[in-house]
């Protein structure tokens, strides 16, 4: 998303590094993983981050913490298949499951003694947790949950995007005389990028000492998620979204006929969740889920920034609103103008006999 | 046992309006409320308390205006109330909000040793989850983010076990006091404020601290100066290039508005032409 309107001048303030600081060089991606699995969300990462590193003309490096064995390995040749140029490993059996002391301070530890300038991580509850410890620990910035990540050709700063509160409004965060810029992404904002299985790159070992005697939390259990009942919002291909615009909660029941028919997933705005016409892990937008559909239907919803970054990636966008002028025209490929509570029956029969599907007679 | 609840005043987003002409956010005439993540925090610190206690504070950084958040916190039953305000601390983000935060709660500790700290998991305006962490690294607590259930606390043992929302299930994880939790929502309902704590609080002294009385002993870190990140710049998103395609609805025929939509959108992308294909019940794949 690019701007043409500016709301406030723009104040532009000279960055000058101090002296310590100008060695740090090249762009780091944490790669996450959790019981043998690299959350999707590193490697997306690694495709923003190879740009980035290009832009600047340094190496992209990514940093693997497990405990030792086939597992880290294996993840350190993908992250050569996803473009590291360096893969930093750093394997201990302290660092089997996620734990935050012993996790920020390996993290502190590598980025003191090889000085990167860039470092990502993916925004989700590890990666928040152990980014907003490590730039503290660094007394360091850090910029959450960035819809766009840039380099300043000027003076090589990292240009962090992300939307203001309110819902109208994207502000660029810069981080000033402090090294690294730290950023956080959520799943799916980046594209996935293809993996090269011919590349490969340098692992350097580091060992940041932690002995388990010295780490005082200890996991007791690990209670997985059933995920039969829940939504794969992320990844479907077909969503159909309802917001406050349906009017009352009984309306949303047309969300969900068309979902039917469809075969498609239902998501929801912010403004629909609070009013607690659906639960919460419906939510498409900046606090809830990020999605790239083939095609995603939104009905009675405004278009707010929150729920815009959360699926302008979307192929397809077909908006129904009775508001002519709801901001969600400006960036929908399709607009009907109109009740949502007789577009939405109608698109239901209308795809249904396109897709030979039985007609479902209206309650 | 002494519980820190740490609050922030925020708009209500329900009732923030855009203007149409600016382009910026009207904060004029929206109500002003505690934090909603930050609710799940106090309840489960005042649960605490019932069951073991003691105290519980809570304190906020903000202007003097920010002083209704507090009764309201003292209202549903927290005991002291600290506010903490200087015109220095303006402009800070969340690295230098963490400094003022941790420099009041070592103040306190000073007073009265605490056991727990609590934050909300993140707030409604800058949704970006630092503060909780940044707080427990300068204090050097234990920290555990996204806490959905406290299953025990030990005082005498100084022990404390939770369970945490991880990605892709639930860790339970023990560890000592003091600690920081930061809490998940959906994970307590608040209670009702009682008469006599309606009362209690209406009369009660909120503490107003500046820099001297919160501790702070860099001046250089708090606010503006203390903060690493600046917003170098805000505009407003642009529409696409191209103007969404308008299709003409009639509402006595809402049928062949649809119908034209589905021919449209089958024409122009093979994307959503091959997924709607898929779909067909005489479908194979090849």
């Amino acid at each position: 998303m690019s701007e043409t309107k500016t709301a406030k001048p723009i104040k532009k303030r000279k960055i000058k590094l101090d002296e310590n600081l100008l060695a740090y060089r090249g762009v780091w991606v944490f790669i996450e993983s959790e019981r043998g699995h690299v959350h999707p969300v590193s490697w997306e990462l690694m495709g923003q981050g190879r740009l980035l590193a290009d832009q600047l003309g340094v190496e992209l490096c990514a940093v693997t913490m497990d405990a030792p064995g086939p597992t880290l390995d294996a993840h350190c040749n993908s992250a050569f298949h996803f473009g590291a140029d360096r893969c930093y490993r750093i394997a201990s059996t302290v660092l089997a499951d996620y734990r935050n002391v012993p996790f920020t301070r390996a993290l502190t530890d590598l980025v003191t003694t090889y000085k990167p300038e860039i470092l990502l991580l993916g925004a989700t509850t590890l990666g928040r947790d152990l980014a907003g410890s490590v730039a503290t620990t660094l007394r360091t910035g850090l910029t959450a949950d960035c819809t766009e990540l840039a380099i300043d050709p000027e003076d090589r700063c990292l240009l962090s995007t992300r939307p203001t509160f309110g819902g109208s409004l994207l502000c660029t965060i810069v981080t000033l005389n402090y090294r690294p810029q730290m950023a956080t992404v959520r799943h799916r904002v980046m594209p996935m990028p293809e993996p090269q299985p011919e590349r490969t790159g340098l692992i350097v070992d580091f060992d940041p000492c932690l002995i388990e005697t010295d780490i005082v939390t200890k996991i007791l259990e690990f209670i997985p998620d059933e995920m039969r009942d829940k939504p794969h919002l992320p990844y479907a291909e077909i969503i159909v979204s309802g917001g406050k615009g349906l009017g009352k909660a009984d309306n949303f029941k047309l969300v969900w006929d068309l979902a039917h028919v469809l075969g498609a997933e239902v998501g929801a705005s912010r403004a629909a969740i609070h009013a607690g016409w659906i639960s919460a892990d419906r939510q498409v937008g900046q606090t809830g889920k990020t999605v790239r559909p083939a095609l995603y239907i939104a009905a009675g919803i405004s278009g707010a920034i929150q729920h815009r970054v959360g699926m302008e990636g979307a192929d397809c966008i077909i908006a129904l609103n009775n508001d002519p002028n709801a901001p969600i025209f400006d960036f929908a490929h399709y607009a009907i103008v109109g009740d949502c509570n007789q577009i939405l029956p109608a698109l239901t029969r209308t795809f249904g006999k396109y897709l030979g599907k039985p007609q479902k007679e209206a309650a | 046992m002494h519980i820190v609840v740490c609050i922030k005043q925020v708009p209500d987003s329900t009732h923030i309006r855009v203007h149409p002409v600016t382009n910026t956010i009207m904060r004029q005439g929206v109500p002003a409320i505690i934090n909603p993540y930050d609710l799940f925090a106090l309840e489960e610190a005042l649960r605490l308390k019932d069951q073991h206690g003691g105290r519980v504070t809570v304190i906020t950084m903000g202007p003097p205006q920010a002083a209704p958040a507090l009764r309201k916190a003292l209202s549903f039953g927290c005991d002291d109330a600290v506010l903490i305000t200087d015109k220095a601390f303006s402009g800070a983000d969340t690295l230098a909000t963490s400094y003022v935060l941790a420099s009041a709660i070592k103040t306190l500790s000073a007073e009265n040793p605490v056991d727990l700290v609590f934050t909300g998991k993140q707030t409604i305006d800058g949704d970006t989850a630092q503060v909780g962490p940044g707080i427990a690294k300068r204090l050097e607590l234990e920290l555990l983010t996204y806490v959905s259930r406290i299953n025990a606390v030990d005082l005498a043992d100084r022990r404390i076990v939770v369970e945490r929302r991880a990605e892709g299930g639930v860790q339970v994880l023990q560890t000592r006091l003091p600690a920081l939790i930061t809490m998940l929502e959906g994970s307590n309902e608040l209670r009702f404020a009682t008469a006599p704590n309606m009362f209690r609080a209406a009369r009660a002294e909120i503490r107003h601290w500046d820099r001297t009385s919160a501790g702070i002993e860099d001046l250089k870190l708090v606010g503006l100066k203390g903060s690493p990140t600046i917003v170098s710049r805000v505009f407003g998103p642009t529409p696409r290039a191209e103007k969404s395609v308008q299709i003409p609805f009639d509402p006595s025929d809402p049928d062949s508005a649809c119908e034209a939509l589905l021919e449209k959108v089958l024409a122009e992308s093979p994307r959503v032409k091959k997924e709607l294909a898929q779909r067909l019940p005489w479908y194979q794949e090849d």
